[in-house]
């Protein structure tokens, strides 16, 4: 550790803390009666207005990660790399009249996870326990992603070792299990109104020290005609489009499907909440879409990435950038915006994931009488095991390993599309045919993204996500996203499944819901019902 | 979960249905679109139309989610 950083860890220490001790008095906001049950430590007390929800769900998307890793991409390969740009344009119109049906039933209902839903719907613990499992395991390498982003943050300031990574978990751990979603809601603001501030003076003053946009891109250019890779470059090639454009696509229907996505909309009071929020989170994508125009920067300011056990860590390229241009009070202001923007999502994945387990593995195969209380209490201590589980993930494996297991979260995840959010639309599907959809698509899914290697990164296996469509057979150099081709596997096989079903006369689970669920709304008298019939 | 039958059916069964929906489909459909987009002039300020144009897709995206939000809401 050098003193060369010393203000810059003095500003990231202090905001920090200053957090920190939002996050434990996060539970006392709102004054809940109790925070024993769910509905009041898993989803805020289920009404969030449109300012907060927009803060929660933005900083729920939008991660420390997302930071560091759109731009790290895009230094690497280019325009490639601005596939997050249309992938956060595509989704809100994309899960605008579905998010407020999922809300809808499941404010009926008092469902707190997509796999609450499933069960519900089709009448199948097997598929509930699918969608959670899967839920579950697509979260947790998200989380473990996290802690590469601080851990960036802290490698450009020199500091280097696990240990101040362990610190804020267990800090962030302590308020998660004391506040529940209360906390993250609360950072939130402080989060945005830092990466808002740090990447507006960012956008205005960087350029003008590197000689102007048209500048930033023409060296950018000149980069990649020097590297061997075809597909790099500040526009895309012929082979890369059709990959853009699906992973976009891919992308996008995968991140309502994330069950800390979920839990955001779930928690906000009404239909109109989702519906204003659809609308104004693209805000959002502006931002991101700067972000990500960094990793052109840092190349035109000529930056090297932080070499680690000598492999060069291009997650560190904006943090060096951000020191290399800003005065050290100001790099210690967009320091602390990157470990921020890190505990917000880590806080709701982990309370979204605690959710799963108690209500769909809990609850459904461990104590099928379980209070509001001990509901409460397990997922309090699974968030803390889910946690310690992300911080194993860093510790123990390789990060570059997080790194693919969160590629492969992406394409699972992708799997519960037929059960969650066509089963919000249609319930034509067998559950059956849902669970084999879900099982083939997996197995494709995982099957490709190990046949593809990364020659840059010396990798045989888990080397992207572009799956070469020449494997398949065909006369082309296009590659295309896994998760769609494994989606596509998933639904051939429900929908042929189906008719199978069908045709065998298979026993078909009953459905809970109405259709008046899924239109059901904040004053309604179902609604209130809910409220109070408490545990159901 | 609550059961079905003791619930009596509402008095007007109400619906997300639109024609105004249909205007979600632009957004989705036309950042995906990378043809309309990939290339590098006319540059603005220095940005190819690769970079602006994507960018623009965010308002339009913001309009169309905003159009539909209003002409679809329930009044009273």
């Amino acid at each position: 550790m050098s003193t060369e950083h010393l203000t810059e860890m003095i500003i990231f220490a202090l905001l920090f803390l200053l957090v920190s001790g939002m996050g434990f008095v996060a539970a006392r906001w709102r004054r809940p009666e109790t925070m024993d049950s769910l509905d009041e430590w898993g989803l805020g007390g289920r009404n969030f207005g449109s300012w907060i929800t927009w803060f929660l769900i933005g900083g729920d998307l939008y991660t420390a990660y997302t930071f560091v890793a759109v731009p790290a991409l895009v230094f690497g390969a280019g325009a490639a790399g601005f596939y997050a740009v249309p992938y956060t344009i595509v989704v809100y119109p994309l899960v605008f009249l579905v998010l407020i049906r999922l809300w809808s039933v499941s404010h009926v209902h008092g469902f707190v996870t997509p796999a609450d839903f499933v069960r519900a719907r089709f009448g199948s613990p097997t598929l509930a326990l699918a969608v959670a499992v899967t839920g579950i395991v697509a979260t947790m390498p998200y989380i473990a992603l996290q802690l590469v982003g601080i851990e960036a943050v802290l490698k450009a300031m020199g500091v280097h070792g696990h240990l101040p990574i362990i610190i804020a978990f267990g800090i962030l751990a302590a308020y998660t299990y004391q506040s529940g979603l209360r906390a993250p809601a609360l950072i939130a603001f402080v989060k945005d109104v830092l990466i808002y501030l740090v990447i507006i003076v960012a956008v205005l003053y960087i350029p003008s020290k590197l000689g102007g946009w048209g500048n930033i891109f023409d060296s950018a250019q000149a980069k990649f005609e020097k590297t061997p890779a075809p597909s790099d470059g500040v526009l895309l090639d012929g082979t890369n489009q059709l990959n853009y454009a699906m992973l976009a696509l891919g992308s996008a229907l995968a991140l309502f499907l994330y069950p800390h996505s979920i839990t955001g909309v779930l928690a906000s009071k009404n239909r109109d909440v989702i519906k204003r929020n659809m609308s104004a989170l693209p805000a959002y994508s502006f931002v991101l879409g700067l972000i990500a125009l960094l990793g052109f920067m840092a190349i035109a300011a000529g930056v090297t990435p932080v070499t680690t056990d000598g492999k060069p860590d291009t997650n560190t390229v904006v943090p060096l950038l951000f020191d290399q241009m800003f005065p050290s009070w100001f790099t210690g202001v967009a320091y602390a915006a990157v470990g921020i923007g890190a505990l917000v999502p880590a806080a709701i994945m982990s309370i979204a994931a605690a959710n799963l387990f108690t209500r769909n593995i809990y609850k459904e195969y461990i104590r099928r009488d379980a209070t509001e209380k001990q509901e409460a209490t397990v997922s309090k201590l699974v968030s803390l095991v889910v946690k310690v589980g992300a911080v194993a993930c860093i510790l123990l494996l390789d990060p570059e390993f997080s790194i693919d297991l969160q590629l492969i979260g992406g394409v699972i995840i992708l799997q519960t599309l037929p059960a969650v959010a066509l089963g919000l639309v249609t319930r034509w599907f067998h559950r059956g045919a849902l669970v084999a959809g879900w099982a083939a698509g997996l197995l494709t899914g995982l099957w490709m993204l190990y046949q593809i290697p990364n020659p840059a990164k010396g990798k045989e296996h888990f080397g992207g996500s572009a799956y070469k469509l020449s494997e398949l057979g065909l006369d082309t150099k296009m590659t295309v996203y896994v998760g769609v081709l494994a989606l596509t596997v998933n639904l051939v096989v429900a929908v042929a499944g189906t008719f199978v079903c069908r045709a065998a006369k298979l026993a078909d689970g009953p459905d809970a819901t109405r259709p008046d669920d899924y239109t059901a709304d904040e004053g309604d008298p179902k609604v209130k019902e809910m409220e109070l019939s408490g545990s159901t | 979960m609550t059961s079905n039958s003791d619930r009596p059916p509402p008095k007007t069964p109400r619906s997300d249905r639109s024609p105004w929906n249909w205007l979600l489909i632009v957004p989705v459909v036309i950042p995906l679109l990378t043809f309309l987009f990939n290339r590098d002039t006319p540059r603005v300020a220095g940005f190819p139309a690769f970079y602006w144009m994507q960018f623009l897709f965010i308002p339009l995206g913001v309009a169309c989610t905003v159009i539909v939000y209003r002409m679809t809401r329930k009044r009273g």
